[in-house]
């Protein structure tokens, strides 16, 4: 047989609050640690204890990490999905399954592995009959680490991190670990062709979920004030706001530099934040879709009344309720117009977990700066699994706390500012802080029309200038939001825009298209809103650009087509939402069902857009220079590769 | 930008802080004429001017609706936010962290804070967050034209709306259950002990409620279930068209009202309101009690006024966040973002 070394996934059934999380967590550390480019994703139910969940580990020697839907082996610990799993195997895959589970086996097409989960468990005297359940789990750790060859140090040392170091729980699962090696190694005969090799692809890597990597970046962007309300997916990013700010923000006194307030509901958690960012603080509240919708109203009080504030949303898929425990990108358009009355928002699309924990200091610098609430749109597949990153860097930019005047300001000034004024033509006024002694200082921030000094009016002309002065201010935006990032690849002939937690899916999709089909790309992952003149020169470069991104209407696309209409003859959407977390394979598929061979496009493009040759005459720009000789793939998307990309 | 300018001159009167009362005014009033929230204005500049309070250590909040207009009309060197409806308390919560030190003064309407905006109403009340919360409680939709608001009386009626099917909500009852630590409700037609209850309020260390019924002069004007009784009126003939606002007169109280006493008060319709001081020695330090002779007033149809509870022993919202002693919107990067070397540490949790 064939060997497939450090290629293959691993999908473990459980029932949810099962505690198998402990246990899937620990395969894939050690897979991480052996230097194995790996990520694990949770597939669970919205619900607290009783249901079918699902974690899938996908180890790739290439570094393609993205969801992929081939299930190669199969651990199934969960009566009521046993026969869906076992369906589930693909051919020539592995199935391993608690052998308390009396069902029949009704495939030969694969190797098949009853483990004696209960009776191992219970001959462990250190196991007490209540941990039994929750410690079973960790006999088919040890059996697939005797089958694939998963290292035994790098399993302690994953238990020695999640237990924290504590003795006791690390010597009674890692036990449980070894009794399964031991069993296996008496009684299993390999039967399939998937094994782990040690490789040094994680070296220096760390490994983080999308809400902790957000959550201190927010810490290290100087915090101050939380208002949050709990909700699936974005729950984690304050309690790990919660777990890290009295660790990072210490000081010697005791005293605290914060204030995290758990809310009544959504609508307050906004309003706190906006209170705390109109007196001067760094403040901040995450979310997802309900949530944010709750929140659009005071999202329209903070755009007009121009309050800086942070609002993470963690997407999850909508509408309504939705699958409160799925992915997507469905709040984008919904984000980007948030609020009655004309409005446009500034989103940061953050695209893997290093950039979670590099917007959550920038965003405070941009809120500040533009004087706006400043989204980012995060979702639940990279807010909630963990993805294997380059270290976080410090910032490397000190804090903008953009333009305040303080007491010997206003003095100076003789007491002859505006709040609305546009002294610098750039939109943004200057603003005062609650506490500021001087007693001209002080102004009244009303959601109401009102003019530069912010007293109310409801003139035409002063409603008019208001307006435009905001619209000036979202071009200013454009300077201070991050530039996209460019995987170019040599002679590509066609485009690929798409924007948050796609990348490695599309990372993947670009290498099979050259490789299999060969079609060369261009791939700019876009990394804010409103789009930078980067983003033009891409558009103006192709006749054909995939927009792929993880919703049914192609939000992005929608956006686009608003601000680019003279390039959307050339948008093919690949839109696509069903809660899973993207794949290589859909991009893949969508890509090749839109895609036209050049000879028809030149014509279909010649009669559609004959303004296109305005636009081809400008000079391209690329966001990050494309390196000069051909990219090949895995240089793209090799976890070492992302690390040199920044 | 020269409204705010101190006054030419030197004013004859100054208070201790060296500040006149006109540095505590605001902008012209643009409600009725005769409406009770201009009054409460008044006893609010007056409280702060008589308690030699800078303005600049006041922040004023409100919600939307007509009281929530008033913040304009004092204390023009506050900063102040008139946010959205029903969600004055989110707002000042969160602002009030900015700067510890300063004092909140929220302005709501029985339609901003009993309707729209009960849910942020209590929870205000049991964080305890420091500031004078006033309710200009006059039972009635006044910017929307007269549409009947949760504290209005079963059976009252109003003009387009007819008959009000549903029991009110006491204002005071909801602060106390929400364990607010400071409970008032007074009349905006007594300044006297609107002022008085004020200034307790502005010195009290955490959430004071103030719930003043201000009749509204406009759209409020039909008998209803607080008034005893109606006398000498045609309630067949509309005193005004709807559109058209009749200047009258505030009301006030002729004298002031002693411990204990009941009295009658006409309204601009020509119905009474019956007052009940709280009796004296009455206890403020006690919940029951304090539900008790609510209670009873509601049976007796009595509006209760005076300070109704009172706990001085709860920490406010800030003080049990331990923060820094400089305001937090006055620290700098120094203090707020972790050293260089802090990023190593965080890296290596990253597992």
């Amino acid at each position: 047989m064939n060997k497939v070394i450090n290629d293959f996934s691993i999908t473990v059934g459980t029932v949810n609050g099962s505690g198998s999380s402990t246990a899937n967590n620990t395969i894939l550390r050690a897979i991480f640690k052996m230097g194995i480019p790996v990520s694990g994703k949770n597939l669970f139910p919205s619900n607290i204890q009783g249901l079918p969940t699902w974690y899938t580990i996908r180890a790739n020697k290439d570094g393609f990490i993205a969801h992929h839907e081939k299930r190669d082996i199969v651990i199934a610990m969960n009566p009521n999905s046993f026969a869906r799993d076992l369906a589930s195997v693909a051919s020539g895959g592995a199935f391993f399954y608690a052998d308390d589970i009396k069902l029949s086996i009704t495939r030969d097409d694969i190797a098949v592995y009853p483990m004696p989960v209960k009776t191992i468990i219970r001959n462990d005297p250190n196991v007490p009959a209540d941990f039994r359940d929750l410690v079973g789990n960790m006999v088919y750790v040890g059996v697939l680490a005797h089958m694939i060859g998963l290292d035994m140090e790098k399993i302690y040392s994953a238990l020695d991190f999640h237990f924290k170091k504590k003795q006791k729980p690390i010597d009674m699962n890692f036990n449980v670990v070894k009794a399964g090696v031991e069993w296996a190694k008496i009684n299993l005969e390999k039967k399939d062709p998937f094994h782990l090799e040690p490789m040094d692809k994680t070296e220096g890597m760390i490994m983080a979920d999308g809400n902790m990597a957000g959550a201190l970046g927010s810490i290290f962007g100087g915090v101050q004030f939380v208002g949050w309300y709990p909700i699936t997916p974005a729950t984690s990013l304050a309690e790990s706001l919660n777990d890290y700010l009295p660790q990072l923000r210490k000081r010697e006194d005791g005293k605290h530099t914060y204030a995290v307030v758990q809310a009544e509901d959504e609508l307050a958690a906004l309003g706190m934040s906006i209170g705390a960012g109109w007196a001067g603080l760094r403040s901040m509240t995450s979310t997802s879709g309900p949530g944010l919708s709750l929140m659009t109203e005071f999202a329209g009080l903070a755009y007009y009344a121009e309050v800086p504030v942070v609002i993470w949303d963690v997407q999850r898929i909508g509408p309504s309720t939705g699958l409160p425990t799925r992915t997507s990108q469905g709040d984008l358009t919904f984000t980007y117009f948030i609020g009655h009355g004309d409005s446009q928002s500034v989103i940061l699309l953050p695209g893997d977990v290093y950039e979670c924990f590099e917007f959550g200091w920038k965003a405070f610098d941009i809120a500040e700066r533009i004087q706006t609430p400043v989204f980012v749109l995060s979702d639940l597949d990279m807010g909630m699994n963990q993805w294997i990153s380059k270290p976080f860097q410090y910032p490397d930019t000190p804090m903008d706390r953009g333009k305040v005047l303080v007491e010997s300001d206003i003095e100076e000034l003789k007491g002859n500012w505006g709040r609305y004024l546009d002294k610098d033509g750039d939109g943004i006024g200057y603003r005062t802080f609650p506490g500021n002694k001087h007693p001209l200082s002080s102004y009244l921030t009303r959601g109401t029309g009102h003019d530069e000094y912010a007293k109310y009016t409801e003139e035409a002309e002063m409603y008019l200038k208001n307006m435009d002065r905001l619209k000036k201010k979202h071009e200013t935006a454009k300077h201070y939001v991050p530039a996209p990032v460019l995987h170019g690849m040599k002679g590509a002939t066609v485009g690929i825009l798409a924007y948050g937690s796609t990348e490695a899916a599309i990372l993947e999709a670009q290498h099979q298209l050259e490789k299999e089909h060969g079609l060369k790309t261009d791939f700019l992952r876009v990394r804010a809103l409103p789009c930078t003149k980067e983003v033009d020169a891409f558009l103006a470069k192709y006749d054909q650009i995939f927009i792929v991104e993880m919703n049914r209407d192609g939000q992005m696309a929608q956006i686009l087509m608003t601000e680019y209409p003279q390039y959307a003859p050339n948008f093919k959407v690949v839109a696509y939402g069903d809660g899973m977390p993207a794949s290589a394979k859909w991009v893949r598929e969508g890509i090749l069902a839109k895609y036209k061979a050049k000879k028809i496009v030149k014509k279909v493009a010649a009669k559609t857009a004959p303004a296109k040759k305005k636009p081809a005459a400008r000079k391209a720009v690329s966001a990050k220079k494309p390196s000069a000789k051909k990219v090949t793939t895995k240089a793209v998307a090799g976890p070492k590769s992302k690390m040199k990309r920044k | 930008m020269t409204e705010t300018l101190p006054m030419a001159g030197a004013p004859a009167n100054v208070n201790l802080a060296g500040l006149s009362k006109n540095d505590y005014r605001g902008a012209p009033t643009t409600l009725c004429q005769g409406c009770g929230h201009n009054s409460i204005s008044n006893q609010i500049v007056t409280a702060l001017y008589e308690m030699n309070i800078v303005p600049e250590n006041v922040v004023k909040f409100s919600g939307i609706g007509c009281s929530s207009k008033s913040p304009t009309y004092f204390l023009n060197r506050s900063f102040g936010f008139n946010s959205l409806h029903g969600r004055m308390p989110s707002i000042a919560t969160g602002a009030l962290f900015g700067d510890q030190r300063l004092k909140g003064i929220g302005v709501s309407g029985d339609g901003d804070s009993a309707s729209i905006g009960m849910g942020q109403f209590k929870h205000i009340m049991r964080r305890n967050v420091n500031m004078v919360y006033i309710v200009e409680n006059n039972g009635v939709y006044g910017l929307t034209k007269g549409q009947f608001s949760a504290t209005a009386e079963k059976g009252l009626s109003l003009k387009k709306q007819g008959e009000n099917p549903y029991m009110p909500i006491d204002i005071c009852m909801e602060a106390l259950v929400s364990n607010a630590t400071f409970v008032a409700r007074s009349f905006a037609g007594n300044p006297k002990q609107v002022k008085e209850l004020l200034k307790a309020a502005l010195s009290h260390d955490g959430i004071a409620l103030l719930d003043i019924i201000s009749p509204c002069v406009t759209f409020n004007n039909q008998v209803n279930a607080y008034h005893s009784y109606a006398w000498g009126k045609d309630h067949e003939e509309p005193l005004h068209e709807i559109s058209y606002i009749a200047p009258r007169n505030e009301i006030m109280l002729e004298n002031e009202m002693a411990e204990g006493e009941v009295r009658e008060v006409a309204m601009h319709d020509g119905s009474y309101v019956i007052l009940k001081n709280l009796e004296k020695g009455y206890d403020t330090s006690s919940r029951i009690e304090a539900m008790r002779v609510m209670e009873e007033a509601q049976r007796n149809a009595w509006m209760l006024t005076g300070l109704l509870y009172l706990d001085t022993s709860k920490p406010n919202l800030t003080s049990i966040y331990n923060l820094v002693d400089t305001p937090l919107n006055r620290l700098t990067e120094a203090d707020l973002r972790p050293a260089p070397e802090t990023i190593d540490r965080v890296n290596a949790l990253m597992f």
